[in-house]
């Protein structure tokens, strides 16, 4: 084909003027796609024409785009519309909205957690407090003991058991007496607890002549859990002696209501 | 090529490429819109129509068919006749049949502040009397060759050829 006289003929002007049939415009198109000097012809035609008509152009018409938009419902408030029908396909959205439930979720589990774990805090540190104090009291426990161990193992010590006494044969005391500081320790394990309106009272006795010298009542006999007593003895005692007596004590021992007695045997 | 991507795009229904359209031919099928009817309002109506169309139509667009340019050129043209042939548009009382491109050019009629209108104005006056018809009928009235040829009284046969040496003298004019 001679592409030339192909040019010369005047179709591409025809051709861009819309004037040629489907077959021509086939063939012109073909032909524009094979030859960049057809095509280019065709460009310099339609510019020509463009250049011509946009001269005739009464006058701006850029607001008209809007109008047409708007009539299209391109942009603008109607968006909207078109963001929400192309959401249904939008897996970023679906994938948005998933790690934001995710997240919340998390959230609120690590705040579940973060309250339990401060309410398990807070029990422990109850915990803690609750031993701190047995520990105190173990330690306070064990002092009071070992005070006990140190008073029975010291060598001036002198023990001085009481043996039951006429229907308390099972009754039995124990006196420890440190001369040194004047004072007893009794241990009073093998008493029975005082009964209601009744109180056990200690006696130191001289033996010649029988001369007993009330050392105290025990009043919290019956609350006590070692049942050792520290009790003040500044007598030359010769005997001890416990009796049963109404509350507050007497001046004299019952002597019906000896429960135990023992002797110190002299050094 | 652009021009190929952007009409696949705008076939897609893709503003931004509708957009790019627009501003690409918009001043030239106001031009031929306003050529036609002969009215700024009426004229801005067609523009809208046309457009809108093209926009409702863009499937049917097809580059074997011919150039887009083409294709919109058509719709305007169509569009804008329509308009004149339509009952209120005839109690104007407009008379079109004198009038021509170039008087657009060469009057206060045309209310476009372009700076190159008023050359290509002064080039186009120096365009034959024929080609001026010729180009008119053809590209901006929509005529066949059969209907320019009788209108102008000139052999269909010899139009082609003449067409092509006036869109020569256009060319040499508005291009280079």
């Amino acid at each position: 084909m001679d592409l030339q006289a192909y040019i010369d003929s005047g179709v591409l002007e025809l051709f861009v003027a819309g004037q040629l049939t489907d077959q021509e415009n086939k063939e012109v198109q073909e032909l524009m796609l094979k030859h960049p000097e057809v095509l280019q012809e065709v460009l310099q035609i339609e510019s020509a024409v463009i250049k011509l008509s946009s001269a005739m152009s009464p006058g701006n018409n850029k607001h008209l785009l809007q109008l047409i938009k708007d009539k299209l419902h391109l942009g603008g408030k109607d968006v909207k519309v078109v963001s929400i029908e192309k959401a249904k396909y939008n897996w970023l959205t679906y994938t948005g909205w998933a790690a934001a439930l995710i997240v919340g979720a998390g959230l609120l589990w690590t705040m579940n957690q973060n309250k339990q774990l401060e309410v398990q805090v807070s029990d422990a540190e109850i915990e803690k407090a609750y031993l701190e104090v047995q520990i105190e009291e173990a330690k306070t426990d064990l002092a009071v003991k070992q005070n006990l161990l140190n008073v029975l193992r010291d060598r001036d010590i002198i023990s001085v058991p009481l043996g039951g006494q006429g229907d308390f044969a099972n009754s039995y005391a124990k006196v420890y007496w440190n001369k040194s500081d004047n004072s007893i320790y009794l241990d009073a394990q093998g008493l029975p607890n005082a009964p209601e309106g009744k109180v056990w009272q200690v006696w130191s006795l001289t033996l010649n002549p029988l001369t007993p010298t009330s050392l105290g009542t025990i009043d919290n006999f019956n609350d006590d859990d070692n049942k050792i007593f520290n009790i003040a003895n500044a007598n030359e005692s010769q005997a001890f002696g416990i009796t049963l007596e109404p509350a507050g004590g007497s001046e004299t021992p019952t002597m019906e209501q000896l429960h135990t007695l023992g002797v110190v045997s002299q050094p | 090529m652009e021009l190929d991507l952007l009409v696949s795009n705008f076939k897609n229904k893709d503003e931004k490429a509708f957009e790019k359209l627009y501003n690409m031919y918009s001043d030239s099928m106001h031009g031929v819109i306003f050529n036609i009817v002969r009215d700024h309002e009426i004229a801005e109506e067609v523009m809208q129509d046309v457009f809108i169309k093209a926009w409702h139509k863009a499937d049917s667009y097809n580059a074997s068919k011919g150039r887009f340019f083409t294709w919109i050129l058509n719709i305007a043209r169509n569009a804008a006749i329509d308009k004149t042939r339509s009952k209120a548009y005839k109690n104007s009382n407009k008379n079109l049949n004198a009038e021509f491109f170039v008087d657009i050019l060469e009057t206060s009629e045309n209310l476009n502040d372009k700076m190159d209108t008023i050359g290509i104005g002064k080039y186009v006056k120096a365009l034959g009397e024929k080609c001026k018809k010729i180009i008119e009928y053809l590209y901006f009235k929509g005529y066949t060759q059969k209907e320019t040829s009788e209108e102008l009284d000139i052999p269909i046969g010899t139009i082609k050829t003449r067409n092509r040496n006036c869109i020569k003298d256009l060319r040499a004019m508005v291009l280079e």
